[in-house]
């Protein structure tokens, strides 16, 4: 699939707020090839939406970008080094600058709500209990859920867990905040809460946001850059007001969400004519 | 399968779970510094299962209490029953049925609730917060496991022993003063001993499993299930397999 549209991206001589740099990367599993050089970067105090139809392997691209797999071929830079040259050690370092919020929230199930955002300050300082106390409470009045520290995970709603991983997600003051598909299976108010909340940390604590989602019209209210995936490359790149004008098909078919195009409705299969009479 | 393939496929997974308890033992020496969450652990497969391996122990005493005097009365030797139950008992019954009865209660628990938080991203997110799992999850569960065993294999033994007294001495009227005297002057250091490095040793081994399969369960229902199944399948041959193995090297 043509590249040509990235090159409003430059890739050879990234800027120098760049955060993340993903370079020309090519990922496969068990053979079967998901990334055929994608080239992406992440602006500092920016929203990045990164957009694709499912299974384009959106997660995996965040995957790579947290050093949790590495890329068959390409780099991916993150604050200007190779991730994939790192040490354990380093990694873990690498990651203290960054905050990853899961789709489901993956809180810890046996410890409350209070204790989930503490989790992170324990692990790593060795702060007072008055501090820590002082520093949660702060971040989950920040998510709004200040009054429900004392809940147990399995006592929330889907949007509130979401919210509480944020809490948990920001205690660290990272500088990068990754959020994997954060719209999934919201009703409309905490969508909208989550929304905001995205905004938010971006702008008040001007954290460098990535977003992974496959919700296009959520993702073009807060995204300053968008990156839209499809096929093993990024098909689109640019403002998403850019990207709803685009004239590519495969890009017009996820904007507007056409249900054929360059993405077929069909699963690939043998003639269905020739299925049904064989079967007889 | 071919017989060749499961060979190699259980090689294969013996050498995981060799690897596997090296980098667990690795993370058991900065897990120590957080005695509560190991604490918590001996809580959790320890105190939990007390109930369990009371009443086995009850039960099993009382047997071997029965069964001993019927044998022994054949030889008019009734008077060693004392020694004989609490030979067995500290020896092979209270570490082997311990073990046994563990992996059921405890080793079954470990392995779902690690493999639930694997399937939960729990795992994940806490390597995204440079927490490593192994050193949070793993370790803690595996000490609290190791620590847990030798003091349920105690209290199993002692509970024994005062069943087999009771069906013994209060039912088939063997003299109590014969009976405790006779036990204690048969039983020595060394077959204490032999019990404590017993059920260490299952502690060990039921632990690791449990841990092992709950950390590489595949994170769906059907994975945590058969995962399960298969620390509570493992734990049993793996403790059957070393009792000969340990009671050979005690002779």
């Amino acid at each position: 699939m043509a590249n040509s549209t990235t090159d409003a991206a430059p890739a050879a001589a990234p800027a120098a707020d760049t955060v993340i740099d993903v370079r020309d990367v090519h990922y496969e599993i068990g053979g079967r090839p998901i990334f055929t050089g994608v080239s992406l970067t992440a602006r500092r105090g920016r929203i990045t939406a990164i957009m694709g139809p499912s299974g384009t392997g959106k997660t995996t691209l965040l995957r790579l970008i947290t050093a949790q797999v590495s890329a068959t071929r390409g780099q991916v830079l993150a604050f200007g080094t190779d991730v994939a040259t790192l040490s354990t050690k380093a990694v873990y370092a690498l990651r203290q600058r960054m905050g990853m919020l899961f789709q489901n929230g993956a809180l810890l199930t046996d410890i409350n709500v209070f204790e989930n955002v503490a989790f992170p300050v324990r692990e790593h300082t060795d702060l007072p209990e008055p501090l820590i106390r002082k520093l949660v409470l702060t971040k989950l009045q920040a998510v709004g859920l200040r009054g429900a520290a004392d809940l147990m995970p399995a006592e929330l709603s889907g949007g509130m867990a979401r919210r509480v991983a944020l809490a948990r997600a920001i205690v660290m003051d990272p500088e990068v905040l990754i959020y994997d598909e954060p719209f999934v299976g919201l009703d409309p108010i905490s969508l909208g809460v989550i929304q905001r909340l995205i905004k938010q940390m971006n702008q008040a604590l001007g954290i460098t946001s990535i977003v992974v989602s496959h919700d296009v019209q959520e993702l073009s209210n807060i995204a300053d850059d968008s990156y839209l995936l499809s096929g093993g490359v990024v098909a689109a790149a640019g403002a998403p007001a850019q990207l709803r004008t685009s004239d590519s098909p495969a890009v017009r078919q996820f904007m507007t969400g056409s249900p054929d195009g360059p993405v077929a409705f069909h699963y690939p299969a043998p003639d269905f004519l020739t299925q049904l009479l064989a079967d007889d | 399968m071919t017989n060749a393939g499961f060979l190699s496929a259980g090689v294969r997974r013996l050498g995981a779970t060799a690897l596997f308890f090296g980098r667990l033992l690795a993370q058991c020496v900065p897990a120590l510094a957080r005695p509560r969450l190991i604490v918590a652990q001996v809580y959790n497969t320890g105190a939990r299962s007390l109930i369990i391996i009371m009443l086995s122990g009850l039960f099993v005493g009382m047997v071997l209490g029965l069964q001993g005097f019927q044998l022994l009365q054949r030889f008019g030797s009734e008077d060693f029953l004392g020694s004989a139950a609490a030979l067995g008992l500290l020896k092979e019954l209270g570490p082997v049925v311990t073990a046994l009865l563990f992996a059921g209660r405890a080793g079954t628990a470990l392995t779902s609730e690690i493999g639930l938080m694997r399937a939960t991203d729990q795992l994940t997110a806490m390597e995204m917060m440079a927490v490593d799992p192994l050193r949070y999850v793993a370790a803690p569960r595996f000490l609290g496991g190791i620590i847990a065993m030798p003091l349920l294999a105690a209290i199993f033994g002692v509970i024994g022993l005062f069943g087999a007294q009771l069906i013994g001495v209060q039912l088939m009227g063997v003299d109590t003063g014969v009976f405790w005297s006779q036990t204690q002057s048969a039983v020595g250091l060394r077959d204490v001993t032999e019990g404590v490095v017993k059920s260490l040793v299952f502690g060990t081994a039921c632990s690791l499993v449990a841990v092992y399969e709950g950390y590489n369960a595949e994170p769906t229902a059907e994975g945590v299930g058969l995962a399960t199944t298969r620390t509570v399948v493992a734990s049993s041959v793996l403790t059957l397999l070393l009792d000969y193995v340990l009671t050979a090297a005690f002779l």
